[in-house]
């Protein structure tokens, strides 16, 4: 490194230079408008609206958060979402395993026919109106396995799933397991999935930050309002303009409500993102890995 | 002695005994991936077979295999639309326009990043641009949304502190496509960085050294060593995308559309959508779907035939 140091010519520093500047419009471009949204929600709405709110929280207040608090909508699609992410993720997670595991080994007789049929789904689906008469005739319009059963297995995963298994368990383990009189099932739990910890992490971000996020399937096969997950909350009162009548506050026509509603918007995106944002760099070591996987070729 | 007693079989022997040696063998397994393989033909496999509603006047009581035969009528009735050409336009438009403006984004990042010696500095930006990912569509529209307000919204307020004037920028077709593509870019181009920046990980580290010993510069060295090694991954990506060109974020523009920007942010996604759910047109809107894929299908053919003959590289 130090040899190189000495010998890096002026062209190489100013390649750095550019490199530099590059990295770091980047981290400013991405980073402004989030910091902005903090600071905005922290502050004065009068503040908001007369510009002077660029960079840090002027006057700072909770009222935007303490009326987010007050929102039985807001609430009630938190719970929602907590619940359906936590039941999606395990349930794509055993499922994925489920598949990824068996079509991983070699002699499996009909993994090919089995790759084959995820494969087409990759590129081709029914589309919204036969996926929609399909969640109606199975009698699961408006109820939670709408959400949950559709998107169970994704192609995508299961391909960086089953690469991982191929290619990071050693075949040995599982046939010496085998030969020792360990079932498949028992191999699979006992010893496979402990060392799976990086790939399961991986589908852990994958299918969660879906499940929170997801919010057209919400819109098309729920219709209870008590069953609307966060999206669904979050657009009514981000996009709608119906949002004042649900931030909590009774009165609407008051200028103080109006004006709380701009900075309430913020505080709303900054309490329906904190999950996802703060989940992510505990995992994100494991992303490369799984990216790594996933890119080579099914 | 397995393989003697074999290659005595004929092949449908050979055939039967491979399945009954692993049926026996990984008989637990078969078990395990049994819903699976339920799961998949119900919720996969059936609406393909309901997208035959397409060719029929379906009505819901008769169901897809009593409903009357049409044919092509919904697709002819969808190419002589008034508004057929305006819609097939706009989503060629944005598709087109997003994958030439966004696509080189994350190979630039990348590049980028692999010339940030610093490591904890690197490590920053890739966590800083990795986080709008994260992010729901819905919040994302709600954040333009906020940042474009006219009168209070972050641009208009800096833009009348300059003395200009407030301009309702999620109402005017003209900006639509612009304002879609650039948040696409602000979103996505962290997260799609990660598989090259993992491709780049899996260089030789001595065709740098190589390089540098036969006096290329770093610049050099990038040309001549980076860019070659993650082209494979790129053109992979590239062939991924025109199999999707046709599918242009749909919630986004679902949640970006209004009355006034329709010329614009009518793209056949939300035409399905309009016509299939709200109008209750089943057979026209899984045509018009149909169509769609065909044509996403038929992309993903070309180029990957192309990409086959001119580099070598290939989805299958």
């Amino acid at each position: 490194m130090k040899a190189n140091r000495i010998r890096s010519s002026r062209e190489d520093r100013a390649f750095s230079f550019v490199a530099y500047t590059l990295a770091t419009i980047a981290l400013v471009v991405t980073l402004y408008p989030l910091i902005y949204c903090v600071s905005a929600s922290f502050s004065d709405p009068m503040e908001v609206v007369r510009g002077n709110v660029l960079l840090f929280p002027k006057k700072a207040t909770l009222l935007a958060y303490q009326a987010v608090a007050k929102n039985q909508s807001m609430f009630t699609g938190y719970a929602n979402t907590i619940f359906y992410t936590l039941i999606g993720t395990s349930l794509n997670l055993i499922m994925t395993i489920a598949a990824a595991y068996p079509i991983s080994k070699r002699d499996f007789r009909g993994r090919n026919a089995i790759t084959v049929l995820f494969t087409i789904t990759m590129f081709f689906s029914g589309g919204m109106v036969p996926n929609f008469l399909l969640i109606r005739d199975l009698g699961m319009y408006d109820s939670i396995w709408s959400l949950i059963l559709p998107g169970c297995v994704s192609a995508w995963n299961l391909v960086i799933m089953r690469t991982y298994f191929q290619t990071a368990i050693p075949e040995e383990i599982c046939e010496s397991a085998y030969m020792d009189g360990c079932s498949n099932l028992k191999t699979l739990i006992r010893i496979v999935l402990p060392l799976s910890a990086p790939i399961i992490a991986v589908m852990v971000i994958f299918y969660g930050v879906g499940h929170w996020n997801s919010y057209f399937n919400a819109l098309l096969y729920l219709r209870s309002r008590a069953k609307y997950p966060l999206s669904l909350v979050l657009r009514e009162i981000l996009l709608q303009g119906v949002g004042q009548e649900k931030t909590g506050a009774e009165v609407i026509d008051s200028v103080a409500d109006l004006l709380l509603f701009e900075t309430l918007k913020y505080a709303v995106i900054i309490v329906s993102s904190v999950p996802m944002l703060l989940l992510y760099p505990a995992l994100q070591r494991y992303f490369v890995k799984g990216a790594m996987v996933g890119s080579l070729k099914g | 002695m397995q393989h003697t007693a074999m290659g005595s079989r004929t092949p449908f022997q050979r055939f039967a005994y491979s399945w009954k040696r692993s049926l026996l063998k990984y008989w637990d397994l078969y078990l395990l991936i049994l819903p699976v393989i339920v799961w998949l033909l119900i919720f996969k496999y059936r609406p393909m077979y309901g997208t035959i509603i397409a060719f029929e006047d379906f009505s819901p009581s008769r169901g897809v295999l009593g409903s009357k035969w049409v044919g092509f009528k919904h697709f002819e009735r969808f190419f002589n639309a008034y508004n057929f050409e305006d819609i097939l336009m706009n989503t060629v438009k944005l598709s087109v326009f997003q994958l030439i403006f966004s696509f080189p984004m994350p190979i630039l990042l990348a590049l980028v990043l692999n010339e940030i010696r610093n490591k904890r500095y690197k490590k920053l930006v890739q966590t800083v641009t990795y986080a709008p990912f994260f992010l729901s569509t819905v919040v994302m529209v709600g954040l333009i949304d906020a940042f474009l307000y006219p009168e209070t919204g972050l641009l208009n307020v800096l833009v009348m502190k300059l003395g200009g004037s407030s301009v309702n920028y999620m109402a005017k077709e003209e900006y639509f496509r612009p304002i879609f593509i650039i948040s696409h870019i602000w979103k996505g181009t962290g997260w799609s960085s990660i598989i090259y920046m993992s491709a780049l990980t899996s260089i030789d580290p001595q065709l740098y050294e190589a390089a540098r010993i036969d006096g290329a510069n770093r610049f050099q060295s990038m040309l001549h060593v980076t860019i070659p090694a993650i082209l494979p991954t790129a053109i992979i990506m590239l062939i991924r995308d025109c199999g999707n060109i046709m599918d242009v974020g749909f919630e986004k523009a679902f949640l970006m559309q209004n009355d006034l920007n329709m010329g614009a942010s009518e793209v056949i996604s939300t035409y399905v959508y309009k016509v299939g759910m709200v109008n209750s047109q089943y057979s026209y809107s899984t045509a018009v779907n149909l169509f769609n894929s065909v044509i996403n299908l038929a992309m993903l053919l070309v180029v990957n035939k192309i990409s086959k003959t001119v580099s070598e590289t290939s989805l299958w």
